[in-house]
């Protein structure tokens, strides 16, 4: 499995990249391919303020519905509509394409929350 | 959904080979997919798929007293089958709620072969056990045997002679005895194989050896279900439960209320004198949105009327499909309705069966 080393991650299978005051975020190629085929997404709303561990997207597989939840406090600033068009992008390039949405963080320590690559892999075994 | 699985069919070692994702299911370790549920339920739209089905219950009923046990104790009609025949029957309880659903093959004069619902083979083994008399003999030989689904459009160019539609046959494969059902859960042409244990995985090999010119891919329980929700059969434990009684689901054509006696017949003729209270209905979503899953509510005009059973994108249609259960004054076909999911309410047809008809 696929677990890059810049990356940030949470217990919920979000991976984080961070990009100045902001994060994007996506699912991580452990959680796409348990989730098989991804065939819906639900975005979150731009603008949108949430706190770390609360529900702001779901992703869909044939199988199960499954939340996604903002990894730190912040507000949505960006959601990847091409994938309302191409859930599979999750499926097919989970660190790339396929990131679900970008947030400004409230406050940069809260990252240190988060776990590192091996920290992550150490989790999924 | 928590279960321990701690059972490993015969063909467990040939999964993990191929890199299957192995998940729980009725008390057993199986293979949910291999390389995608999209890909494998295409195969056995186009070409053809194989799936394990050895979690399956296999019992054997035998004697004098067999066909009498199995016409008390099953809704359909035994005496309709000729030797080599099956059918599509109900086990019912005493308040004819469903236990499980099966097919029964009549495999001698006086030999039935019942295959059940995996999760529900103790509970079925004892209710039957329960209800035979001294001279019909009842063996489980599940721990023995196993079987495959082979399943799509191809599968007359991987066997000749097959047996017709809903009949078996014994034969010898490479030197395996097996036996061989033109029968599914997919809505394609197909067969079910049923073979030793010893004999698995020789024979699923061999199929996916011969199936290779013919694009055959080994199928998971992910493609299973989303095949047989697009024809509308029920599953059992999500369209067919204990309090739920064949007529409700729609399903009477499997039930001869001219039998004089069998277990639950009683509430089944009151069903069918009163009209039942809910129906199990198939639905498809109007537009494009979040599939629909089982347990979410059903409205019409405002008014909740039931609950989704069953749900999912069809790969085929590439659309949300569906099965609910509605109050009866609410299913009819064409019916405008309306899914809620996460706290919204998406527009939603009832519709014919099946769901997906091939073109």
């Amino acid at each position: 499995m696929n677990v890059p080393d810049d990356l940030l991650y949470t217990e919920s299978h979000e991976w984080i990249r961070r990009e100045g005051d902001k994060i994007r975020v996506g699912i991580t190629d452990h959680a796409q391919s348990e989730l098989t085929d991804v065939v819906f997404v639900e975005l979150p709303k731009i603008d949108r303020q949430a706190n770390a561990k609360e529900a702001i997207a779901v992703v869909e597989s044939v199988k199960a519905a499954s939340d996604i939840y903002a990894p730190v406090k912040g507000t949505v600033v960006e959601a990847n509509k091409a994938l309302e068009a191409d859930p599979g992008l999750i499926n097919r390039e989970p660190f790339g394409q396929g990131w679900l949405f970008v947030m400004k963080i409230d406050n940069p320590d809260d990252l240190t929350n988060l776990k590192d690559a091996a920290a992550y892999k150490k989790q999924i075994g | 959904v928590s279960e321990t699985a701690t059972k490993k069919t015969a063909l467990y070692e040939e999964h993990v080979k191929l890199g299957a994702k192995m998940v729980p299911f009725g008390g057993w370790l199986m293979p949910v997919q291999y390389t995608s549920i999209m890909e494998e339920h295409q195969a056995v739209r186009k070409n053809i798929g194989m799936f394990d089905i050895s979690h399956m219950g296999q019992f054997i009923v035998e004697g004098n007293g067999g066909r009498s046990l199995l016409n008390t104790m099953l809704t359909n009609n035994i005496d309709k089958l000729d030797v080599g025949q099956g059918q599509y029957t109900f086990l019912l309880n005493d308040k004819g709620g469903i236990i499980d659903d099966l097919i029964v093959y009549r495999v001698g004069y006086k030999e039935f072969l019942l295959v059940v619902n995996a999760s529900c083979t103790d509970e079925d083994y004892d209710w039957l056990d329960r209800h035979r008399p001294s001279d019909a003999r009842l063996g489980d030989r599940s721990a023995h045997f196993g079987g495959v689904a082979i399943q799509g459009p191809r599968v007359t160019e991987l066997f000749v002679n097959l047996p017709e539609r809903n009949h078996i046959v014994d034969l010898e494969i490479d030197g395996m005895p097996i036996s061989m059902a033109r029968t599914g859960y997919t809505g394609e042409d197909g067969v079910e194989v049923f073979f030793r244990n010893s004999d698995a995985a020789k024979f699923w090999n061999a199929v996916l050896e011969k199936g290779k010119s013919l694009d055959l891919k080994p199928c998971g329980l992910g493609s299973r279900d989303t095949l047989r929700l697009e024809m509308c059969y029920p599953l059992n434990g999500s369209d067919l439960s204990p309090e739920r009684n064949p007529i409700e689901a729609g399903l009477g054509f499997f039930v001869d209320l001219t039998k004089p006696e069998f277990v639950g017949r009683d509430v089944l003729l009151k069903t069918k004198e009163n009209g039942p209270r809910e129906k199990l209905v198939p639905f498809r979503m109007k537009d494009k949105g979040p599939p629909p899953r089982p347990h979410y509510s059903v409205f019409e005009n405002g008014e909740r009327i039931g609950e989704v059973t069953s749900g999912t994108l069809s790969p085929s249609l590439n659309w949300g499909v569906g099965m609910a259960y509605v109050s009866a004054p609410h299913a009819k076909i064409g019916s405008q309705i309306e899914i809620e999911i996460r706290g919204q309410r998406f527009p939603a047809t009832i519709e014919k069966k099946p769901l997906y008809k091939k073109s």
